[in-house]
């Protein structure tokens, strides 16, 4: 398959006029911070909706621990930057290799659990992720760490498109349709001669990397971080993100973040009544739709009409 | 005040707080037990528990036991409202709709609350009488304790007696076994089913109103920790097994007044955590579970 086809070609064409149109309204004035600030957090949320989804929608295991991978990113890449003075680029190549490695550390020994112990699991150790934080001094403790702003829309637009094009071609590999069969049929899977634990423990590892990137992203755009900011509310969050969107569906990931944080970001004046709406959307949203927005089907590329990944982004 | 009398006392704090996460774990256990849920909600029940018998000491002036009892039957009603119109239509969905279903009811609990009752702390009432007894020199006994651990043992009592003599308990027992067979045998699966919202947040309510007399204040998230310990203590006594939950919600509370004690409050809630990663690793059916082998 060559690299460089007119599929390709026109989905980078549209991304990058995405990119340049947003960047054209900000720089303009038409986009306020307000808008931009919802707009990134667009990108860090596809990033950890996209990176749960091939934990949760592809390989099937029901993990609900990603905010404590966002908070190890979060902290390791503002370590970096904030205590060793280091370079942005490396700060976020650190954090989520740490998060890896980290999905990794957790991963052995949890993944041999199924459904609802997993997920039991997985939320009471990023709770232990965040404890850990709460009761490290060096990195701020219960009163948070500064770190400076460094992410502007060029960075989260593009690490974005790059996570999301990474995650989606290891779907789209033997590896990827490995894991789909462990979705699937784990018994059939291993009957098959593919070595479960070992791609279960791979994805899991990747999404926690990613989820790790995107801790990094968050904690240098915001100028400042707090354990709390990364309770098992987040990572509810992100699956429900997932959920809205379709579980097993990139795109649909893309669109479940999208909508998650523009809706989000609407209610922000109230934010009671924000959670009662997601509460409720989710009760519905399973009774009356239980595989979200785009089931397990992916957005497809069609040339007759002219729908695009990146489309969600720029059109609101 | 020596060692030995310090463990005796952290002993008996967490004999009562252990007896909450008992009253608490025994409603997760019951439901899972039977429809293989887990119920997120439960802790926010609780939560409701709690309003209702702040409520009822504060503005109706009513004393302990008659706020207690009312709590009990307004959340019972509760828990079967919340069985029919948000778990029901998905019992035969996949594992993760009814998990993330039962996400979404603990938000809608405890938003609805916050927007309903307020987000601030309220103070319980001090509903029993600040007597300290010390019948063993150092250790004190609060009345509320002897209270809280009096409370959940008769309930205890009741509930086993109930599950084992009723109709309802044999029941629920039957449908927890094989729902299928237990239809076809003439039992009416819905109503056990709700029998057991019922009787679960029966429990937790009682846990509510015992927690605000312990710790003196509620808010609308306070259901979401306790909650989760519950949840990890009825894994650590084996999920499904009422017994178990018991013991394990008893255990938690044990350890968590010990590693408080012991100057580590702030890692309490971790702990409580590591002792359910450890037990799912270590022996995932809990303490009192049976190893059942999984058939293709």
């Amino acid at each position: 398959m060559k690299l460089l086809n007119k599929k390709n070609a026109i989905i980078l064409l549209s991304l990058i006029v995405v990119y340049g149109l947003v960047q054209f309204l900000f720089n303009n004035g038409t986009l306020n911070q307000f808008y931009m600030m919802t707009l990134i957090l667009v990108c860090i949320y596809i990033i950890l909706a996209v990176s749960q989804n091939l934990i949760t929608g592809f390989t099937g295991q029901l993990a609900i621990g990603h905010a404590g991978f966002m908070a190890i990113g979060a902290y390791m890449s503002a370590m970096i930057v904030v205590k060793f003075q280091g370079s942005l680029i490396l700060g976020l190549i650190f954090g989520a290799i740490i998060a890896g490695l980290a999905g990794i550390l957790i991963g052995l020994p949890t993944l041999r659990l199924r459904g609802d112990y997993l997920a039991i699991a997985t939320l009471g150790l990023g709770e232990i992720v965040r404890i850990v934080f709460l009761n490290m001094d060096y990195l701020g403790g219960a009163t948070g760490l500064s770190v400076p702003k460094t992410i502007d829309w060029t960075w989260a637009f593009w690490l974005m498109v790059i996570s999301v094009l990474i995650i989606s071609n290891f779907i789209n590999s033997s590896h990827g349709r490995a894991c789909i069969s462990i979705r699937e049929n784990e018994i059939a899977a291993e009957a098959m001669g593919i070595n479960t634990t070992k791609y279960k423990v791979m994805a899991f590892a990747i999404g926690a990397a990613f989820a790790g990137l995107a801790g990094g992203i968050y904690a240098n755009y915001m100028y400042f971080i707090q354990p709390t900011t990364f309770s098992f509310l987040k990572s509810f969050e992100i699956l429900v993100m997932v959920v809205l969107g379709g579980l097993g569906s990139t795109t649909g990931a893309i669109i479940g973040a999208a909508v998650m944080t523009i809706g989000s970001a609407l209610l922000a004046d109230y934010p009671e009544i924000r959670m009662l709406v997601i509460a409720v959307l989710l009760i519905a949203l399973m009774i009356f739709r239980p595989n979200g927005i785009m089931g397990n089907k992916e957005l497809k590329f069609n040339f007759l009409n002219f729908k695009k990944k990146g489309d969600e982004n720029g059109t609101t | 005040m020596g060692s030995v009398d310090l463990i005796l006392q952290q002993f008996i704090n967490g004999l009562s707080l252990g007896s909450i996460y008992a009253l608490i774990a025994l409603g997760y256990t019951m439901v899972y037990g039977i429809i293989k849920l887990i119920n997120f909600a439960h802790g926010d029940i609780m939560m409701v528990g709690a309003y209702i018998g702040w409520f009822c000491t504060t503005t109706l002036k009513m004393m302990f036991i008659p706020a207690l009892i009312i709590a009990m039957l307004i959340t019972a009603l509760l828990g079967m409202i919340i069985e029919r119109i948000a778990y029901k239509p998905l019992r035969n969905a996949t594992r993760l709709a009814a998990l993330i279903t039962a996400i979404g009811m603990s938000f809608f609990l405890e938003y609805g609350g916050i927007l309903v009752v307020g987000p601030q702390v309220r103070t319980f009432p001090e509903v029993f009488p600040q007597t300290i007894y010390n019948p063993l020199g150092d250790i004190t006994f609060k009345y509320g304790d002897i209270v809280i651990i009096l409370t959940a043992v008769i309930l205890m009592t009741i509930l086993t007696l109930v599950v084992k003599y009723s109709r309802v308990g044999k029941a629920m027992r039957a449908v927890s076994h094989d729902k299928d067979a237990a239809a076809l045998m003439g039992i009416n699966v819905n109503n056990t089913i709700s029998a057991t919202f019922a009787i679960g947040s029966c429990l937790a309510a009682a846990a509510g109103v015992l927690m605000g007399v312990y710790f003196n204040t509620i808010n609308p998230l306070m259901g979401i920790m306790p909650g989760l310990k519950a949840f990890v203590a009825a894994v650590l006594g084996g999920i499904g097994i009422i017994p178990g939950a018991m013991i394990g919600g008893l255990f938690m509370g044990l350890i968590e007044s010990f590693v408080s004690g012991l100057g580590f409050s702030m890692w309490r809630d971790a702990v409580a955590f590591l002792i359910l990663i450890l037990v799912l690793i270590i022996k995932p059916t809990g303490l009192l579970g049976k190893n059942t082998r999984e058939k293709v």
